[in-house]
């Protein structure tokens, strides 16, 4: 089958659209902490995968191009999420040109699925809106949804992050981008007070941003605190503290 | 979108009190063949409403699941190519998903529901 040696999404087969997302630094980083931790999360065999926000579908069709290598076809279900039309055709497109595939749903974050895939997935990625914006551009219709994160970039975050407590299984992990001056380590704090731990997969630092990418998991799930060394939200909090100068100076746009 | 999805969805309007299952009206539908995995099955199968899946699939033209179904009926070969069939082959291309107790309709277009909301709904 087409794609059976790819590792990732290959950027010439990913579709495009002037109103949807292109992956760039974020979308990569994102994917590169879950090439980073693949070995944990094929031990992990989630079988319901969800991604909020899925964009061009670079990182959804990552996902399950990664996990198919190991786990034979249809052994996870994976959902995606947009709140731009154009960004569930183009996802398609996307995840079709890999042979591989995913249930898409117009959405906002996960509206519809509160209830009945509470407490269900395994496995959930977000590159959320993420820039701070003035208060009006959030959630506007076409590609501005994409990164118009309102004051310090949280707006939306702070929506994701209840959704996620929510929709996550005992065993569930979360993968998200944050920006630093989306103060990620409060991010984890308030993470850590609803019983997850955390630690930052990857960071990385752009001509125009200071990225993180932060895995939490649920504090008792002991398999996973097995298999990462740095695992307490208060050990995030040390290693971001070491980067505040760039905090303090970081005022960029996208 | 397939049937597992139709599972999982629920009219989240505000003051809806039983938003699930979405009744289904079909235009269009569509079989895709996909292997049969019995780990997932089994898997996922403590996760599904039975009812509302055996429902759903007879409102789309497949009658074969039994109304109820337990655990140690997935020791058997024939019923798992049913479930499989059900649950992951039976594609809702066009259509609507109507919230039960408003009659609301959410919209499947290229199989893709739309459970955006309005904004007096939220």
């Amino acid at each position: 089958m087409e794609g059976i040696g790819w590792k990732t999404a290959q950027i010439r087969l990913v579709s495009s659209h002037p109103e949807v997302y292109e992956p760039c630094d974020d979308s990569f980083a994102l994917v590169d902490a879950l090439l980073a931790d693949r070995t944990n999360l094929l031990l992990h065999r989630p079988a319901i995968c969800l991604e909020v926000g899925c964009g061009s579908g670079y990182v959804i069709t990552s996902l399950a191009l990664m996990l198919r290598r190991q786990i034979p076809s249809s052994a996870a279900y994976f959902l995606a999420t947009d709140i731009n039309p154009h960004a569930l055709s183009v996802t398609g497109e996307t995840l079709a040109a890999h042979g591989v595939e995913a249930e898409l749903l117009l959405a906002d974050i996960a509206s519809g699925l509160e209830d009945r895939l509470a407490g269900k997935v395994d496995l959930m990625v977000v590159n959320p809106p993420y820039v701070p914006t003035p208060e009006d551009e959030v959630g506007a219709p076409g590609i501005a949804a994409a990164w118009a994160g309102g004051e310090n970039g949280r707006r939306v975050i702070d929506r994701i992050l209840p959704a996620a407590d929510r929709l996550l299984s005992s065993r569930g992990w979360l993968y998200m981008v944050t920006l630093t001056a989306n103060d990620p380590s409060q991010i984890c704090r308030l993470m850590g007070r609803k019983g997850y731990a955390s630690r930052i997969v990857v960071q990385r630092s752009t001509e125009e941003e200071n990225l993180q990418i932060i895995k939490f998991w649920r504090d008792a799930d002991e398999e996973s605190a097995a298999s990462s060394p740095t695992t307490i939200a208060g050990r995030v909090i040390e290693s971001l503290t070491s980067h505040l100068p760039r905090l303090s100076s970081f005022r960029g746009t996208h | 979108m397939r049937l597992l999805t139709h599972n999982m969805l629920s009219s989240n309007i505000k003051g809806v009190v039983n938003g699930f299952p979405l009744r289904i009206e079909a235009e269009k539908v569509i079989h895709k063949e996909v292997d049969l995995n019995p780990d997932f099955l089994r898997n996922i199968f403590s996760k599904i409403e039975w009812r509302a899946l055996s429902d759903a699939a007879r409102s789309l033209g497949y009658a074969e699941l039994p109304e109820e179904a337990e655990e140690s009926m997935l020791d058997s070969d024939e019923f798992l190519g049913k479930f499989h069939h059900a649950l992951l082959e039976i594609h809702l291309e066009e259509g609507a998903l109507v919230c039960p107790e408003t009659g609301r309709k959410f919209s499947v277009s290229k199989g893709i529901p739309n459970m955006l909301l309005h904004e007096d709904e939220v």
